[in-house]
């Protein structure tokens, strides 16, 4: 497992690998459980929903780094994350994204798959 | 260069949040509606994705959107627009709209009204990813039109670079006589901002408003690409 700085031409051929197709989606936020405890004046806030089902018809990923967005248009709605940065290389299955601050902290996790998580 | 449109000619302006109208330009389209002229406003979202709520919050992300309906009506009342068109694009999603679709929804603008002017965000230059996004999507579908039937696209800009890469705006607008449509079309948006002020309350605050709000300023775009 490596994860590499994210590479929009290769994560968007793989957004379009994966469209059109019942996926598993795990989607996740945090500004971390400490946030609040080390400067009272952050306000504590994370959000995840895993293994939710979705299908999408269009989606891409923004051009220009370190912080990339993903948009995926459903058939309902739409599916949307900021502040990525990461991706692993090694996954040709899944596709597993993630953003991470500077100090290498965890913010956002964006994550597809055929099976669930 | 002072701004010149044709007088009694159809303008079109495409934006993707109702308020982007009312700090940028909403002098501008009065002073063209005051002579006799026509606007179109395509309103690509709602702002549902919008952060602010009001301060307390008197509103929240479910009922937003109904929200700023009503305050884009208001606004585009006090401004005088005949012609709003909300496009009913999905907002933050602007950038990863289908090409297709969206580019296909401002040619038909484009082929339907046959505007003397066009208004949007300088792509690359306008901070929000909508703005940006929708910037390139005007100038894609402008660009699909032959050269002859090109009106000019004047543009807004605000990033921190911007001055550096593309220049000072090259088209000025003085619209001091149309403060009060700007500072209603600004006060309608009030989920979004703070009053800026309101006119006839002192000397000083009517000098500061005139100083802040009389002039409006446009890029050019010329950058088309080659069809
Ligand atoms: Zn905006």
């Amino acid at each position: 497992m490596a994860m590499q700085l994210i590479d929009p031409a290769i994560i968007q051929q793989r957004i379009q690998d994966l469209q059109d197709q019942d996926l598993y989606i795990h989607l996740e936020m945090t500004t971390g459980a400490y946030a609040s405890h080390m400067d009272s004046t952050k306000h504590p806030a994370a959000t995840f929903i895993s293994n939710a089902l979705i299908r999408y018809t269009t989606g891409s990923i923004s051009e220009k780094a370190p912080h990339f967005r993903v948009g995926l248009k459903t058939e309902h709605g739409w599916v949307y994350s900021e502040g990525l940065t990461h991706y692993e290389e090694s996954d040709r299955e899944r596709l597993i994204l993630a953003g991470h601050d500077t100090q290498g902290k965890l913010v956002v996790a964006f994550q597809l798959s055929k099976e669930p998580f | 260069m002072m701004m010149t449109i044709p007088a009694n000619s159809r303008v079109l302006v495409v934006l993707p949040h109702p308020d982007d109208e009312c700090y940028s330009l909403s002098g501008t389209l009065a002073k063209h509606i005051a002579g006799g002229g026509q606007v179109t406003y395509a309103c690509l979202t709602l702002g549902e994705m919008g952060r602010n709520m009001g301060t307390p919050p008197f509103t929240n992300r479910v009922d937003l959107p109904r929200i700023r309906k009503g305050e884009l009506e208001k606004s585009v009342a006090a401004i005088g627009i005949q012609d709003l068109r909300m496009m009913g694009f999905h907002d933050k999603t602007i950038e990863f709209e289908d090409r297709v679709v969206l580019d296909g929804a401002i040619h038909d603008l484009l082929t339907e009204l046959k505007p003397s002017a066009v208004f949007t965000f300088y792509p690359g230059y306008s901070v929000h990813p909508d703005h940006d996004a929708t910037g390139a999507a005007v100038v894609r579908a402008m660009g699909r039109l032959p050269e002859s039937e090109r009106p000019p696209l004047y543009t807004i800009a605000f990033s921190h670079n911007c001055t550096d890469e593309i220049g000072f705006p090259d088209t000025e607008n003085d619209v001091g006589d149309f403060l009060q449509n700007k500072l209603d079309s600004i006060h309608a948006h009030r989920s979004q901002f703070p009053s800026p002020g309101e006119l006839g309350k002192s000397k000083k605050m009517d000098r500061e408003l005139r100083e802040r709000f009389s002039r409006e300023r446009f890029w050019t775009f010329r950058d088309f690409p080659r069809s």
